[in-house]
């Protein structure tokens, strides 16, 4: 469903700034594929989410999707086959804009827009079953705008935007992080519900070792830019937080796996 | 009271220079509320407007032809500054500004087509008891069908209606969405760029329109007619938006409180002139004003922030 393959990104080339952030990253993902991503703050996560979402074109290596080459597509147009939460509530939705028009926007995704109705009266409907779903009351606020909602129901907000449509590619950069525990527990939660239901392939990074052991057939740990860890099937489903920082001490030859890990 | 009834007596003027104003305004909100961009174009597309018909009605085509020439020219105008800034990723002001500067050029070349004797010209003169013209301030105080007001506030009527129209259809529910925020309009498949020309695009045919019927109005198009037109057409935004917000929460309606800040706005001009301002002082007066405005809900954010509710961008929303 998804298919990297040898991928570079290098951020302010030729100046003080140089940042090389992947270096030669491969990935593929099956249909189905519920994947964690983990690693250190810097390792690289969420620019290969950014560069598989399209957000600026890779240094080099080739990016499909669905059996489609998207590498030299621009963002919006890979947002056809792709749904997105970021780690910044304030950035998946319009704040200006109410509830309905804002899920009325996600519902179009991948679509020409036309002169015909923003909203229709139908959409209402479906869009409130939606969000009762939801649990957090937003049914009965459709007109509501998405700037007077808490970060915790944008994000659930956005994630039922991500999947109105559904995407053959969900991204997840973080998208609990921000929230306080008790509201990032439902959020996840609504999250595993409707990956489960609609069989989705996502990528998900998680700064929560245990979430990202719980959640998902398949994880990998990001080290420097690259994948230093991939664990999948039986393996996965025994894997404890002790492991992973054994594996990853090994993989990378390094002990400080605790304080990069923990802490980022 | 001598002072009050010449005042009272110059309100009309004051109401159809505000309604003219009122669709350049419009054109504004659309590119510094709506697709939050402050584009300067408008200083040179409203003169273009003006040059357009001008020249059109002079030649004694239909002055609705002319009219619709100039918003024509308008978008054409905004097309450029738009591909300036998408295509040749130059800052949205930078765009406008060049734009703005090369129309000045072409304005003046405009009002000299077909005048054998000069290749520019500063200003072209269209009389009311030569030309056809649809609105001029010298019916002001006919009470007939002649009188500008009535059709001025028909047309400030159809434009507001077209646009409530259009921001409620799917691609003005992407433009509005593009200038809420642009990250999650791409990442709804959203074409930003396009949205922004677009946007542009409209703005500047409704500024060019309001710069035709200008010209009608007062009589004759001139090259600096815009100059500064953008401050005119923020205080017209922003005197709206303070007098009306709190009631005018429909789009439709705060398109109409930037009609009502224009027609505010010449109205407190016409005081000010009556009170032995020069017209030359009036630029000052209208900087300071648009300078106050915008300083005191950054003030009011700044040292009373819980007073305030997060208002900058709240007039997004349609219906
Ligand atoms: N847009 C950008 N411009 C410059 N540097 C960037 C940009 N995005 C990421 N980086 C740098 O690339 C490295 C990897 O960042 P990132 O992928 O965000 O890490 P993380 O794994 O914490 O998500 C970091 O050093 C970061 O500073
Ligand atoms: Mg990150």
């Amino acid at each position: 469903m998804l298919d990297v393959k040898n991928i570079y990104k290098t951020f302010n080339p030729g100046t003080v700034n140089e940042k090389t952030a992947l270096r030669g990253v491969s990935l593929t993902l099956n249909d189905g594929d519920f994947v964690t991503v983990i690693g250190g703050n810097g390792a690289g996560k969420s620019t290969l989410l950014n560069a598989v979402a399209g957000v600026w074109p890779v240094d080099e290596g080739t990016i499909s999707v669905g059996g489609v080459d998207v590498t030299r597509l621009p963002e919006h147009k890979r947002a056809k086959y792709i749904g997105r939460v970021f780690q910044d509530p304030m950035m998946g939705t319009a704040a200006t804009m109410q509830i309905e028009e804002n899920m009325a926007l996600a519902a179009r995704r991948g679509r020409a827009r036309t002169l015909r109705p923003g909203i229709t009266r139908d959409e209402r409907d479906h869009y409130r079953e939606m969000l009762k779903i939801l649990d957090l009351g937003l049914e009965d606020r459709l007109t509501s705008k998405v700037g007077l909602l808490s970060g915790g129901q944008r994000q659930a907000l956005t994630l039922l935007m991500a999947t109105l449509q559904k995407p053959q590619l969900l991204l997840l950069d973080e998208h609990t992080a921000a929230l306080d525990p008790k509201t990032a527990a439902k959020v996840l939660d609504a999250t595993e519900r409707i990956v489960q239901k609609d069989h989705l392939t996502t990528l998900m990074i998680t700064h929560n070792m245990k979430d990202a052991i719980v959640h998902g057939n398949r994880l990998i740990m990001m080290y420097e830019g690259n994948i230093a860890l991939d664990i999948s099937g039986e393996e996965k489903k025994k894997l404890t937080v002790e492991d992973l920082l054994a594996k990853f001490g090994q993989a990378t030859g390094s002990d400080e796996a605790d304080d990069k890990l923990l802490l980022g | 009271m001598d002072f009050l009834l010449s005042f009272l007596n110059s309100l009309p003027g004051a109401a159809g220079q505000g309604l003219a104003w009122g669709v350049m305004a419009i054109g504004v909100y659309i590119t510094y509320r709506v697709l939050d961009v402050a584009d300067l174009t408008v200083d040179g597309s409203l003169a273009t407007g003006g040059a357009v018909c001008a020249l059109l009605i002079s030649m004694g085509v239909n002055p609705w032809i002319a009219m619709l020439a100039a918003l024509l020219a308008g978008m054409l105008a905004g097309l450029a500054t738009g591909m300036f800034h998408t295509l040749c990723g130059i800052p949205a002001i930078l765009s406008g500004i060049l734009t703005q500067l090369a129309l000045y050029s072409i304005n003046l070349r405009i009002m000299a087509i077909g005048d054998a004797s000069a290749k520019t010209k500063s200003s072209l003169a269209i009389s009311v008891d030569r030309h056809s013209l649809l609105v001029s301030s010298r019916n002001i105080r006919k009470l007939t069908l002649e009188n500008p007001l009535l059709l001025l506030a028909l047309l400030v009527a159809a434009v507001i209606a077209v646009l409530y129209w259009f921001f409620g259809t799917e691609q003005g529910s992407a433009l509005r969405a593009t200038g809420s925020n642009s990250n999650m309009a791409r990442a709804q498949g959203i074409n930003t760029d396009r949205s922004k020309v677009l946007g542009l695009v409209v703005s500047n045919g409704l500024v060019a329109l309001a710069g035709a019927l200008l010209a009608q109005y007062q009589g004759s198009s001139t090259i600096d007619m815009g100059r500064g037109a953008i401050v005119i057409g923020l205080a017209a935004v922003i005197i709206g938006e303070v007098l009306l917000s709190g009631v005018f929460r429909n789009f439709a309606l705060k398109l109409l409180s930037c009609v009502i800040g224009a027609i505010i706005y010449y109205a407190v001009i016409t005081l000010v002139l009556r009170l032995g301002l020069e017209t030359t002082d009036l630029k000052l007066l209208t900087a300071l004003v648009v300078a106050v405005f915008l300083t005191i809900p950054y003030w009011k954010g700044k040292y009373f922030s819980k007073a305030v509710k997060p208002a900058r961008k709240e007039e997004n929303t349609h219906a």
